[in-house]
């Protein structure tokens, strides 16, 4: 049995009554461990109801910021809010909040019933209602069936959904997930992510703090993607948003396959929002604003976004060599050279397919296309 | 046809391999189980080498012989406690909750392990004797005429002394068994609403009883058998087995009945240490 397919119970519906979430807000929070800043002004609100993903590679201080929302890291700096109540001087257990982890973090003495019902009993709950939750968290998890056993009698898969259950038994003002899939293999992953959107979708008043270094998760998931990079935040935006028009080569780097080409800004198209540029030989026209005519930027445009046919949407064409092509069934690879920069294409139908060295015409839609500065570490 | 080999019998193997087992077992024969079946034998025989088991029962009937197994258990078993009260709270402060220092701190409790019983016990003397520094110091302060603190040579004394030398014996195995509690556990349970105290009493001790099992029952085998802090602090009237043992064969030179209470001393000893690998089989420490 699936979370999903628990979904149409009633006791779906109930959990989402009961489960009304809290925004939460970071007011320039920076976080140290033994002087060295690992966290640096972080100022961002997280809506109730909203999933946010928090992003980046190691280091980059995500973790950091949900440890910081748990009480586990006291900021040096800044103040944390959730549901308009500072709890910066809070303890972890005065919060209201809850936690799945990577590696489940079960409590391997205890009955699957038992870890359902840990938060219950910790918060003083009555028998009558922890019974009651127990068996509606493990049903929207799909897991009912499981209540007698213990952790280790479980697969991974099974144990991250009774790890979800417990958190979600004590109806959490904010749900934190710190990397929970990352333990998982790849298959049962992407199943486990669709669940999650799917509970997300049922109980859409819960707040989700999302931390993954994994994009797919992030796209899959996130309301709102923030993107961090050395303690700093990089890039914030809707999901859609964030990656399609990402503002800076990093987020454009870590959200997905780029390709960036080197350009030169011409002016103003006539469209309000875009500009025109100068990339190599060919004159193209990508979303952007307030790029000064002749600033050097970089074009960003996604590999899906770019075909080898024209038409009256994708009227941004450029030429390039075919370097490499790899079938992969479903989809066709293709790696091309464009004045020195290379350009990848992900084609998913290609009935006439190029051969090495051919000199290949592509096209893009100016909508696909973003003007973003180059911030690269040098 | 796999079927047909599967069912053809094994030829006879004529090895010596199962024979390496015999050197070792001979060097354990000689080394412990002879002397043990001396003893036993000791136990049952008097000096003319005749059996005599009426006095090997008079020497276990002996009102000398009740008093030292009760005192021997209670002495073992307050020491135990304190022991593991003591090495638990040591444990769960170094582990969890670390100041400055901490791991030097532990580091100089677990020298303890090295040094001598005598030289705990000879050190209690000078602080907590009638000479020592802590009666020196109140009766010069308080001007009295006799030392107010006596408890070292009462049973109290010995307890105090067991405590002192055999709390690392059960700090060791906690502080190895809290290392290994998975801190994302403890975390979960915390977001999730429990107090320190549920964590200790619902997360960790659970995680770490194996280890709580294996350094009480050492503790307990080790205090049972405790001689050198008895003997040292020469308690009034705290006779224990391993004491009356020393006193029959040494002072009284009544070598039956010292073998027929060291008999009884060994199956103690091997009953808790029977009950002990029971309990770290059940908990598979």
């Amino acid at each position: 049995m699936t979370l999903s397919a628990a979904f149409t119970s009633a006791e779906v519906s109930a959990v989402a009554n009961a489960a009304a979430g809290s925004d939460v807000a970071f007011d320039n929070v920076s976080v140290a461990y033994r002087g060295a800043v690992v966290l640096k002004r972080l100022s961002l609100e997280i809506g109730a109801g909203e999933i946010v993903a928090m992003i980046g590679p190691s280091g980059s201080g995500k973790t950091t910021a949900l440890r910081a929302v748990a009480g586990f890291v006291r900021p040096t700096t800044g103040r944390i809010r959730i549901g308009g109540t500072d709890v910066t001087d809070l303890a972890p257990y005065e919060r209201g909040l809850a936690m799945v982890v990577q590696n489940y973090a079960l409590f391997p003495h205890m009955r699957v019933s038992e870890n359902v019902a840990f938060g219950l009993n910790a918060r003083g709950a009555p028998r009558e209602l922890i019974a009651q939750r127990v068996e509606e968290s493990l049903r929207v998890v799909g897991m009912p069936q499981y209540a007698r056993r213990f952790p280790r009698e479980l697969s991974g898969g099974q144990q991250q959904r009774v790890a979800i259950a417990r958190a979600l038994a004590v109806r959490p003002r904010v749900l934190l997930l710190d990397e929970p899939l990352s333990a998982l293999d790849a298959q049962i992953r992407r199943s486990m992510v669709e669940e999650i959107a799917k509970l997300h979708a049922d109980l859409p008043e819960l707040t989700i703090l999302y931390v993954t270094h994994d994009q797919s998760e992030a796209l899959t998931l996130a309301d709102r993607i923030a993107i961090l990079r050395d303690g700093e935040l990089s890039a914030i935006g809707r999901t859609g948003e964030l990656y399609r028009h990402p503002p800076n080569r990093f987020s454009a780097e870590f959200l997905g396959r780029a390709n960036l080409l080197p350009a030169v800004v011409e002016g103003e198209a006539q469209q309000s929002g875009f500009v025109v540029v100068r990339a190599g030989e060919a004159r193209l026209v990508a979303a952007g604003r307030d790029h000064p005519p002749g600033a050097r930027r970089l074009l960003c445009v996604r590999p899906q976004n770019v075909t080898l046919g024209g038409d009256a949407e994708h009227t941004n064409r450029i030429v390039a060599a075919l370097r490499e092509i790899h079938w992969q069934g479903e989809l066709t690879h293709l790696v091309l050279d464009v004045d020195g920069a290379p350009v990848r294409v992900v084609a998913t139908r290609l009935p006439h397919p190029p051969s090495r060295g051919d000199r290949v015409e592509l096209f893009f839609s100016p909508a696909d296309a973003s003007l973003i500065e180059d911030d690269a570490v040098v | 046809m796999s079927e047909a080999i599967a069912l053809l019998p094994r030829p006879a193997r004529h090895s010596l391999a199962g024979w390496w087992i015999a050197p070792p077992l001979l060097v354990l024969a000689a080394l412990f189980l002879y002397p043990l079946i001396l003893i036993a034998r000791a136990a049952l025989v008097d000096d003319a080498g005749l059996l005599n088991l009426p006095a090997a029962v008079e020497a276990l009937a002996s009102r000398a012989f009740l008093n030292a197994l009760l005192n021997t258990a209670e002495i073992a078993l307050a020491s135990t406690i304190g022991c593991m009260t003591l090495g638990l709270a040591l444990a769960l402060v170094f582990a969890f909750a670390p100041f400055p220092g901490a791991r030097f701190v532990a580091q100089v409790i677990d020298t303890f392990i090295a040094l001598p019983t005598f030289l705990v016990t000879l050190a209690f003397t000078f602080l907590y004797g009638s000479a020592g520094a802590l009666n020196g110091a109140l009766t010069q302060g308080l001007g009295l005429d006799h030392p107010p603190v006596d408890f070292l040579y009462t049973a109290w004394g010995v307890i105090l002394a067991e405590v002192t030398v055999y709390t690392p014996f059960v700090l060791r195995p906690l502080m190895a068994a809290f290392s290994l509690v998975d801190r994302h556990q403890l975390e979960v349970a915390s977001l999730l609403g429990a107090r320190p105290l549920r964590i200790v009493r619902h997360i960790i001790l659970p995680a770490a009883l194996p280890a709580i099992v294996a350094g009480g029952s050492l503790c307990l085998l080790l205090t049972v058998n405790e001689f050198g802090i008895v003997l040292f602090i020469g308690a009034k009237g705290v006779i224990t087995l391993p004491l009356l043992v020393y006193d029959k064969a040494i002072q009284e030179a009544d070598y039956q009945a010292a073998c027929a209470i060291a008999i009884v001393n060994v199956a103690l000893s091997l009953t808790l240490f029977g009950l002990y690998r029971f309990a770290a089989r059940r908990l598979g420490a």
